[in-house]
C-alpha cells in the first residue's frame, strides 16, 4: 500500500508557502502522492490551481484531487484544467471526481444542485472517452481516474468510466466494506481487472482540539455526523499505525493522510510516525 | 449528574444498573407508564455473546438470569410431516416478566429509584435523558432523530403455551388459504414463546382480520394443534400485528439518548431485539465512563460503537422477515434443503459454519445433493441439465461472441464460436461500437458503426442514436451461430440492455408484447440447438420505471416454458443510469427468487469469492451453478500477471 498526504488548502492558516513548502517536503518524503480537497464557500484554496503549482514544486510524487465537485464546472472546463495539470506535471494527476454534498458550493457556483450525477457522469464520458480531444487539449491521455461516493450509482460510474475507487474515510471495516461493493461493480461491469482502491484520513498531532474543532467546523454541514468524523481523527503515532495498518488489511492501494493543523510540523511528525 | 430514563423495559433498568455501578453519586431515576408487574410479550432469548457480555457488564444480574434460564441448542424444523433438528446452536431465554423482575429488584438494592404509572408528556428536567421507552417512544417524538418507520415481513401475533418445547421450532402448517408459520421457544420450566406468522394476503384468505382476539386464538390453536400437543396457547393483548422497522439518522439530541427499540428494531425472526436492547446499555454505561460524563462525547462514542453493528443486525433481521415473507415458494424444496435454506437466511450462517456447529446436518445434506453417504459438500455435487452431466458446481467458463460484426461492443472482439463451457451469444445493441473495456465501459468509438435497438434513446451519454433492428437478420445471425456453436452450454443474451435485452423493458422498448422478438429468437435457437440452453436475463432494471424483480421472474417463467433451461440471473444496465445495489453477493437472492419462484434452474454470479458462498448457495437451493470470481492469489500473481482466462476473456 503506498501513502499519500494531504496539502492543508482547507485547514485555517494555511498559506500558499505553506502549501508550496509542504508539496516540496513530501516530495522529498515518503510518500507517493499529495492531494487536495475541493469547497468553494469556504475560507480554501482552489484545488487544481494547487496542484498546477504543485506540479512545479515536485518531481515524483502523484498529484491527486479527493476528490474534486466535478459537476460544479462545465465539462469542457474540467477537462482542460485537469489536461493542464497533467500536462504540467509530466502526467502525475490522479483526478478524483465526485457529486459533492453542499448545496451551498453548486449556488455560489451558480449551478443547479439537481441532475448532479447525471451531470457526472457526462463529464467522465468525456474526459475518458476523448470526446472532443482534438479541440479541447492538451492530451488526457494517461489521466488516472477515480470516482467517489457510496450510492449504487457512484460504484457503477466508477466502475464503467474509472481507473478506481475513492473512499470517503472512516475505520477500515467501513473502508473493507466500500471497497467489496466497488469489486463487485467492477466484475458486474466487465472491466478487466482490479480497481485502484484509494482511501483517506485526517491527523493532528499537535494541537489535537484545534484539529477536532476544525473537523467539525469543515464537517458542519453534515449535522451530528462531523462529531464522529472528528473522533476518528488520528492524534497519536500509534493511531495513525493502527489506521495504516487496517487500511493495507482491507486492501487499500493508496491511503491519503490529510492535516487537520497547518503546521509544517504536522508533516514532519506524521513522516516519524510512519517511520 | 441528575439521570431521567424514559421506559422500565429491559433497556432502561439494565442502563439504570450499570449507572449506579459507575458513580454511587449520580442520581437515577426510571420512569414508567405500567404498573411494575405489567408485560407485554412472554419470554426473551439471548445467544452466548450475549450472556458473556451481561456477566461481564453486571455478574450479579448475570447470576440471577441465568439461574432461571432455559437454555437448549437445537432448532426443529416440521415441514411437510417431516421433522429436521440442527444442533449446536446455544440458544438461552427467559420469561420477560422474570427479567424485569430481576432488574427492577438490583435497581432497588443499588438505590435507583422506580416509578410506575407515570405518564411522560414532555421532556423531564434533568442532565441526561434517556429514552428507553420502546417503538413507539414518546420520547424521541418529542425531537428530532430523522426517524424513519416501515413496516416489514408479515402479519404477526405473539402468543404464549403451556407446551414446554424442547428446542426452537419453526413448524410449517399449509391450509387452503395459504402456508402459516410457527416460531417457538421455551423461555422457563413451564411455558414457551408461540408467535404465528403468515403472509397478509394469507391473513385476508382466512378471514382473520374479522376475528377477534378470541376467535383468532382458537384459530391458532386449533391450526397447530399437533405441535402444541393438545396444550392451550395463552392471550396476553395478543392481536395480529405488522412489524415496525425502525431507525434513526441519528440517536442522540443535546442531553437526550436513544436506547433500544426507540433507537432501533429488528424483526422478532431472528429474536435479538432485548439484545440489542441490553447491549446498547452496556455500550451507553462504558462511553459515559470513558468520557467522564462529557455527554456529547460519550452519545458519539455510543453511536460508533453501536452503529455498525445494529445495522448489520437489521439487515440480517429484513432479510430473515422478507424471507418468512416469501416462505410459500419454498414448500417444494426437499426438507433438508429446505431447512438449510431457512438456517442460512439471513446470511449469518453458512455451509462452514454450520459445519462446525452440526457436522451432522451438513453431511447429510451434502450426502443428499451428492447422492452418496459421504459426499463432498455442495458445490462439488454433480449436476444435470438436458442430458448434459457437470461434474461440479462452479466449473463454468463463460465466453462471449458477437452473432454479427454490428453487434459487437468494440472493434477488439471478433466474431468466433469455438468451444469454451459455456458460451454465451450477444448483440451488443445500442451498447455496440465502443472503445475496448480496459478504457471504459460504454465509451463510443469515434469512427464506430451504426448501431441498433427497439428505443431511439443513446444508451449513454455521446453514444449514437439507434437504428431500427433488422429482425429478421437478427434472428438468422443467432440461429446460425447456434448452428456452428460448440460448448456444453449455450446462452442466449437477453441481460444488461444488450440487443434482446433491450425488448424485453418498458425503459427501452414501446411495444406492448415486449417479449415477442426475444421469445422468437429463443424458439427458433431452441430449434438449432440441442444441448443445454441458457438465456442471461436482467432480473430487474433497478429503475423506478423498469421491470420489477417480479417482471423479472414472470419473464424467467415465459422463457423457461419456451425451451429455456437455464437463467442466468444478473441485474440492471438495462439502462445507464440505473440504482444498482453491489454488495458481494448481490444476486444471490435474485437468483433465489427465481429458482424457486420461477421454479427454473439458475446459474448465478455477482462477486462471488469463496467456495464457502457456492456451498451456501447450491445447498440451500438459491441457484443451481455459480460463478466464482476469483481473483489471482498471491503465488498466482507471481506466475501470470492476468486472471483473464479465469474470468473470462471477454464478458461482453
Amino acid at each position: 500500500m503506498n501513502i499519500g498526504v494531504g496539502l492543508p488548502t482547507t485547514v485555517p492558516g494555511a498559506t500558499g508557502e505553506l502549501l508550496l513548502d509542504w508539496a516540496r517536503r513530501a516530495d522529498a518524503g515518503p510518500f507517493s502522492s499529495v492531494a487536495v480537497l475541493d469547497r468553494v464557500v469556504y475560507d480554501s484554496f482552489e484545488p487544481f490551481a494547487v496542484l498546477g503549482a504543485a506540479a512545479a514544486a515536485t518531481s515524483r510524487v502523484r498529484l491527486a484531487t479527493m476528490i474534486a465537485i466535478g459537476p460544479l464546472r462545465s465539462t469542457a472546463l474540467l477537462a482542460k484544467q485537469a489536461a493542464s495539470v497533467h500536462g504540467l506535471s509530466g502526467g502525475r494527476l490522479t483526478l478524483g471526481l465526485a457529486v459533492g454534498a453542499r448545496t451551498e458550493d453548486f449556488e455560489a457556483a451558480g449551478v443547479d444542485h439537481k441532475g448532479r450525477g447525471k451531470r457526472l457522469g457526462e463529464q467522465l464520458a468525456y474526459i475518458r472517452g476523448n470526446v472532443d480531444g482534438d479541440r479541447v487539449g492538451p492530451s488526457r491521455d494517461g489521466i488516472e481516474i477515480l470516482v467517489g461516493g457510496l450510492s449504487g450509482q457512484a460504484y457503477a460510474r466508477m466502475a464503467r468510466y474509472a481507473d478506481g475507487y475513492a473512499h470517503n474515510g472512516g475505520p477500515p471495516r467501513a473502508f473493507a466494506s466500500a471497497a467489496g461493493r466497488a469489486l463487485a461493480a467492477w466484475g458486474d461491469l466487465g472491466r478487466p481487472g482490479q480497481p485502484k482502491l484509494w482511501g483517506q484520513g485526517y491527523f493532528a498531532f499537535g494541537d489535537q482540539a484545534r484539529g477536532d474543532a476544525y473537523l467539525r467546523d469543515y464537517y458542519a454541514f453534515t449535522g451530528p455526523f462531523a462529531e464522529k468524523i472528528a473522533a476518528g481523527n488520528l492524534t497519536s503515532p500509534r493511531a495513525v499505525k493502527d489506521y495504516v495498518r487496517g487500511y493495507e488489511e482491507a486492501g487499500c492501494d493508496e491511503l491519503v493522510l490529510f492535516p487537520t493543523v497547518s503546521g509544517i510540523d504536522e508533516l514532519e511528525r506524521l513522516q516519524e510516525a510512519l517511520a | 449528574m441528575k439521570v431521567e430514563i424514559v421506559g422500565a423495559g429491559p433497556a432502561g433498568l439494565y442502563l439504570a444498573i450499570l449507572l449506579r455501578k459507575l458513580d454511587r453519586g449520580v442520581d437515577v431515576r426510571v420512569l414508567e407508564r405500567n404498573a411494575p408487574d405489567a408485560t407485554f410479550g412472554f419470554g426473551v432469548v439471548f445467544s452466548e455473546e450475549t450472556l458473556g457480555a451481561l456477566r461481564d457488564a453486571d455478574p450479579e444480574t448475570h447470576l440471577a438470569i441465568t439461574d432461571t434460564f432455559a437454555r437448549w441448542d437445537r432448532i426443529d424444523i416440521r415441514f411437510r410431516g417431516r421433522e429436521l433438528s440442527s444442533r449446536g446452536h446455544s440458544f438461552s431465554a427467559i420469561a420477560r416478566r422474570r427479567l424485569l423482575e430481576i432488574l427492577q429488584q438490583r435497581c432497588r438494592d443499588l438505590g435507583v429509584a422506580l416509578e410506575f404509572g407515570v405518564e411522560v408528556e414532555q421532556l423531564p428536567e434533568a442532565d441526561l435523558v434517556v429514552a428507553a421507552d420502546g417503538a413507539n417512544s414518546v420520547v424521541r417524538r418529542l425531537g428530532d432523530f430523522g426517524t424513519r418507520v416501515r413496516a416489514e415481513g408479515s402479519k404477526y401475533v405473539w402468543f404464549g403455551t403451556d407446551h414446554v418445547f424442547d428446542a426452537f421450532t419453526f413448524a410449517f402448517r399449509e391450509t387452503e388459504y395459504g402456508l402459516f408459520n410457527a416460531h417457538a421457544y421455551p423461555y422457563d420450566e413451564r411455558m414457551s414463546t408461540f408467535i404465528v406468522e403468515c403472509p397478509e394476503s394469507v391473513w385476508r384468505a382466512a378471514g382473520l382480520d374479522e376475528l377477534d382476539e378470541q376467535e383468532s386464538l382458537a384459530f391458532c390453536e386449533q391450526l397447530f394443534a399437533n405441535e402444541l400437543r393438545g396444550r392451550e396457547l395463552f392471550s396476553n393483548r395478543s392481536l395480529w400485528l405488522d412489524f415496525p422497522k425502525i431507525t434513526n439518522q441519528v440517536w442522540h439530541q443535546g442531553n437526550v439518548v436513544l436506547l433500544g427499540d426507540s433507537a432501533h428494531t429488528a424483526h422478532f425472526s431472528i429474536g435479538s431485539g432485548t439484545k440489542l436492547a441490553m447491549e446498547d446499555s452496556i455500550a451507553l454505561a462504558a462511553a459515559l465512563a470513558r468520557r467522564r460524563w462529557d455527554l456529547s462525547a460519550a452519545f458519539v462514542d455510543y453511536e460508533l460503537e453501536r452503529g455498525p453493528y445494529v445495522e448489520r443486525t437489521q439487515d440480517a433481521a429484513s432479510d430473515s422477515a422478507a424471507y418468512f415473507g416469501r416462505i410459500a415458494s419454498y414448500s417444494r424444496l426437499e426438507p433438508i434443503q429446505f431447512a438449510f435454506n431457512l438456517i442460512t437466511r439471513s446470511g449469518r450462517i453458512t455451509h462452514a459454519t454450520l459445519g462446525v456447529r452440526d457436522p451432522q446436518f451438513t453431511r447429510a445434506l451434502d450426502a443428499w445433493l451428492g447422492g452418496r453417504e459421504v459426499s463432498p459438500p455442495p458445490a462439488f455435487s454433480p449436476f444435470e441439465l438436458r442430458g448434459t452431466r457437470f461434474e461440479n458446481r462452479f466449473e463454468l467458463v463463460e465466453s462471449s461472441v458477437a452473432v454479427s460484426p454490428e453487434g459487437r461492443v468494440s472493434a477488439e472482439d471478433a466474431p468466433r464460436a469455438d468451444g469454451k463451457l459455456l458460451l454465451r451469444l450477444t448483440h451488443a445493441g445500442r451498447r455496440a461500437a465502443t472503445q475496448p473495456r480496459s478504457r471504459g465501459v460504454d465509451l463510443p468509438l469515434a469512427d464506430g458503426w451504426a448501431v441498433v435497438a427497439p428505443t431511439k434513446r443513446p444508451y449513454g451519454p455521446f453514444g449514437a442514436i439507434p437504428g431500427d433492428p433488422d429482425e429478421d437478420a437478427v434472428l438468422g445471425a443467432f440461429v446460425a451461430a447456434a448452428r456452428d456453436a460448440r460448448a456444453e452450454v449455450l446462452e442466449l443474451d437477453m441481460a444488461h440492455g444488450y440487443l434482446l435485452g433491450s425488448y424485453l423493458s418498458p425503459l427501452t422498448n414501446d411495444e406492448s408484447d415486449r417479449l415477442r422478438f426475444p421469445l422468437r429468437v429463443l424458439e427458433a435457437v431452441r430449434a438449432a440447438w440441442a444441448g443445454p440452453l441458457a438465456v442471461r436475463l436482467s432480473v430487474t432494471d433497478w429503475h423506478p420505471r423498469g421491470n420489477t424483480v417480479e417482471d423479472g421472474i414472470a419473464i424467467a417463467r415465459e422463457l423457461a416454458a419456451h425451451g429455456c433451461d437455464l437463467i442466468h440471473v444478473e441485474a440492471g444496465q438495462t439502462v445507464h443510469d440505473d440504482r444498482p445495489e453491489y454488495r458481494r453477493g448481490f444476486l444471490t437472492a435474485l437468483s433465489d427468487r427465481v429458482r424457486n419462484e420461477a421454479r427454473v434452474p439458475t446459474i448465478v454470479g455477482g462477486y462471488l469469492t469463496t467456495l464457502d458462498e457456492a456451498n451456501t448457495i447450491v445447498g440451500a437451493g438459491r441457484a443451481d451453478l455459480v460463478l466464482l470470481d476469483l481473483p489471482p492469489t498471491e503465488i498466482e500473481r507471481s506466475i501470470s500477471p492476468s486472471n483473464t482466462v479465469l474470468l473470462g476473456e471477454v464478458r461482453a
